[in-house]
């Protein structure tokens, strides 16, 4: 652990003064993360950001510090915070940016899909993969791996605010998401079927 | 096999197809893979399936290109 690091984790570990004044180091550097994330998305209302960046700082003060003891030093203590203060504020720029919004019907981001047209000479073959694509998501996907798909991957709804809406965890529905994408491959493959990677 | 032209909405539906961690590994690990790059280093090698994970979730994606952000700033 550099000392620099060191010194952060025995100041925030200690009690007091010395914890007090660590503490509230650490609050100032958290909201200004949180500041530097709000501003950047650009997407909240000026007047919102202060309030936003503040609220994050302190959720993101209470993670670290019941946290602290998980920090091992593989990075700089202050990178280590600050990733909490940077989620907390980028989550809460998405959950802004949903608030009151319906949730698009599945069925709008895949018509979108299937009828933007590639170029004349992949018509065919694009025709082909969309097909199957469709087939195997309605063969074989559960409802509830079909919705988390759509939403997230044609309909753009952020994982974390689909996941408030439907009372469970980011990582829980990032499970369903693999799965449903596993079983997507598996059945292209099966019938020879291939999506090449980003080409350089 | 048939081949299609990348399509970032293809890719999205089909995710990275290789090992990746979790969201919450990737939150975990995100400190240290990001130093890690903006050092140079092998970060993917730091932190195995990382890369994938970041593919395949937008929201991870945005916090790993917030960290980075940060710190290049």
């Amino acid at each position: 652990m550099d000392a620099e690091s060191r010194a952060w984790v025995d100041s925030l570990s200690a009690s007091g003064h010395e914890r007090d004044a660590a503490v509230e180091r650490l609050h100032d550097l958290l909201l200004r993360a949180a500041r530097f994330e709000v501003g950047r998305r650009h997407s909240v209302h000026l007047r919102d950001m202060d309030d936003i960046a503040e609220q994050c700082a302190s959720d993101a003060l209470m993670a670290v510090l019941s946290k602290l003891h998980t920090f091992r030093g593989d990075s700089r203590f202050t990178t280590w915070a600050y990733k909490f203060a940077l989620l907390e504020a980028a989550v809460a720029v998405r959950r802004r940016a949903w608030q009151g919004r319906e949730l698009p019907l599945p069925d709008a981001g895949w018509e979108a899909f299937a009828a933007s047209s590639g170029s004349p000479d992949l018509d065919s073959e694009r025709g082909e993969l969309i097909a199957a694509i469709r087939d195997a998501i309605a063969d074989e996907l559960t409802e509830h791996q079909r919705e988390v798909l759509v939403a997230t991957t044609l309909n753009g709804v952020p994982i974390d605010v689909l996941a408030e809406r439907l009372g469970t965890t980011r990582g829980a529905l990032y499970k369903t998401l693999h799965d449903a994408r596993r079983k997507l491959r598996a059945r292209l493959a099966a019938r020879g079927l291939f999506v090449e990677g980003e080409h350089a | 096999m048939t081949q299609d032209r990348f399509d970032p909405r293809l890719a999205a539906l089909l995710g990275p197809d290789r090992p990746e961690v979790s969201c919450e590994t990737c939150f975990d690990k995100l400190d240290v893979y990001v130093e890690a790059e903006l050092a140079g280093a092998d970060a993917e090698h730091t932190v195995p399936g990382m890369g994938a994970h970041l593919e395949g979730c937008p929201a991870c994606r945005e916090d790993y290109e917030a960290l980075r952000a940060y710190l290049a700033a």
